[in-house]
């Protein structure tokens, strides 16, 4: 039975170096001023108080955390009609199905987002298809828009994959059931499958949310070099100002809101509102 | 009746997706052959921006980089991740308990918050940035991966088996590579498949800690979509192919392997 626990120790030393260290570290640099070194660490609350106490930071957070929520609501709106399509497909084509969404997310993000960039452009192919209807051009690149269709482009794929999952694990002698008990198809939706349902669409939510909210590149790309979403002030404060103190105090606070997210999240999950998912 | 009536909605909504998801792609790879500068008007079929791909030494160099990489990135986070898991299988609980939880951090961190612990990490160690800090960034964040497509397996081996080998006279090495690495293989391609992919598709941890003109292709990308450049249309090309010949290759072989197996 012991045999092999020793296998494990050199990976715990590992991660306690490559894991541990560096997020004490953020911590670390969150909480001190800059310019301390090993001796003297001077311990203060100022990065926070930067961030919360100017419009300009706070404005991004909002931003950010709009663009996010919206994502995040887009995914589950087109995610779910997409996956319950999916789940009613024959069981032989629901694999075809799923490798279709999942082909995409294996192919590095960077380069599918880019490749919108002409697809949305003044002169690109949807402002030609508009243009042949006597529309446009509207403008489309480096717009909210651009930037909230690049993020569900990526993380939708997660959505649609996770509601798949729990409709297609979803017992169905319960929906025989409801409809012997003369529901008709629309309740037996409402009343059965959706609350059965109801866990993928919170794992969903917490897939698509959590990049969306930090990510970087993405506004970078389609909503231009004006375009600052938390990411990009992160990224600014690392590479270009090289505020690490300031930088480390902003990613806590991102990462703060997502744990909170992530709480309200299983909150609900657990919650008598979502009773259906006890069988 | 109702059913028959709207049976056309999830096929448009499905054909709608497809659309949706493909499109950028194939755009991509339509203009990686045009033979003028645009990303908007396609001139006609050349193989012009192939040729700068393959004569531009920074592009290349990013190729190199990225498989280099993914490769060394996948085999040693494959092999240290399935012994973890299995020394793991075999621990205390409280032990496993922790190690589980930091191993889930990389996973459930944004990638932003690995990526700058890792960057004040080298560089509060006077490590230089570079293909050093790439491959270790890759392997930190590749292994908790394998860790947990691993593991699950482990959950539902008997652990009799290798205690039975030990019985049998079997030395520990081979009841590892004889009796439980064979029964976990499934979990451990997928997750050696996995890190692959995340290493060669990852674009914000290693921005953040690579340096000295260490590029690979996302980063490459990421600085060059800053002005028009049909070359990375190129590029992208030679990625999306990279990626699907991988996956049909993992996905096609154990396939072919059980025909032959039940014709047999």
């Amino acid at each position: 039975m012991k045999q092999f626990r020793s296998m494990v120790y050199p990976y715990v030393a590992w991660i306690a170096v490559m894991i541990v260290l560096p997020m004490l570290l953020i911590v670390l640099y969150a909480v001190t001023t800059a310019g301390n070194d090993v001796t003297t660490f001077r311990f203060t609350l100022e990065n926070f108080a930067r961030f919360f106490s100017d419009k300009v930071f706070l404005d991004v957070l909002w931003r950010s955390l709009f663009i996010a929520v919206l994502t995040t609501v887009i995914c589950v709106l087109l995610g779910y009609p997409i996956a319950y399509a999916i789940a009613q497909r024959p069981e032989k084509s629901n694999m075809f199905w799923v490798f279709v969404i999942t082909i995409p997310t294996w192919i590095n993000m960077m380069v599918r987002t880019y490749a919108w960039v002409g697809i949305l452009q003044d002169g690109g192919l949807i402002n030609s298809i508009l243009g042949f209807f006597g529309i446009g051009p509207v403008k489309m690149m480096y717009t909210t828009f651009a930037v909230v269709l690049g993020m569900v482009y990526n993380f939708i794929p997660f959505m649609i994959l996770q509601i798949h999952t729990s409709l297609t694990k979803m017992d169905k002698s319960y929906l025989e059931a409801a409809a012997d008990l003369g529901a008709d198809r629309l309740q037996s939706f409402l009343r059965v499958t959706l609350p059965l349902s109801l866990p993928g669409v919170l794992s969903g939510i917490t897939l698509v949310f959590l990049p969306a909210v930090s990510s970087f590149f993405i506004p970078k790309l389609l909503g231009g070099g004006q375009y600052v979403l938390i990411g990009n002030v992160i990224e600014s404060q690392f590479l270009t100002s090289g505020d690490w103190n300031f930088g480390s105090a902003i990613s806590m606070i991102m990462a703060i809101i997502i744990m909170i997210s992530m709480y309200v999240t299983r909150k609900v999950d657990t919650d008598p509102a979502a009773r259906g998912k006890e069988d | 009746m109702n059913r028959s009536r709207f049976s056309w909605v999830p096929k448009i909504l499905l054909g709608l997706t497809v659309l949706f998801f493909y499109l950028p792609i194939v755009y991509i790879i339509v203009f990686s052959f045009n033979n003028t500068r645009s990303l908007t008007h396609f001139g006609g079929f050349s193989l012009q921006w192939y040729t700068k791909m393959f004569s531009d030494r920074t592009m290349m160099e990013a190729v190199g980089y990225t498989i280099l990489v993914a490769v060394v990135a996948t085999v040693v986070s494959t092999v240290v991740g399935t012994l973890a898991a299995i020394g793991l299988s075999r621990s205390r609980r409280v032990l496993r308990n922790i190690v589980e939880q930091i191993n889930n951090l990389p996973v459930m961190n944004p990638e932003i918050v690995t990526a700058i612990g890792l960057l004040m990490f080298f560089s509060s160690l006077g490590i230089s940035k570079g293909l050093g800090t790439m491959l270790l960034a890759h392997i930190m964040f590749c292994t908790p991966y394998v860790i947990l497509s691993v593991s699950p397996k482990l959950r539902s081996l008997d652990p009799n088996l290798a205690d039975a080998a030990l019985d049998l006279g079997a030395t520990p090495l081979q009841a590892l590579t004889k009796v439980i690495v064979p029964q976990i293989m499934p979990g451990i391609v997928s997750g050696a498949l996995i890190a692959f992919t995340m290493s060669f598709d990852d674009f914000i941890i290693s921005y953040f800690v690579t340096g000295n003109g260490v590029n690979n292709i996302s980063i490459l990308v990421y600085t060059m979509s800053k002005r028009v450049n049909p070359s990375i249309n190129a590029l992208s090309t030679l990625v999306i192919l990279l990626i699907t010949v991988t996956l049909v290759i993992v996905n096609v072989v154990p396939i072919i392997k059980e025909k032959r197996r039940t014709k047999a």
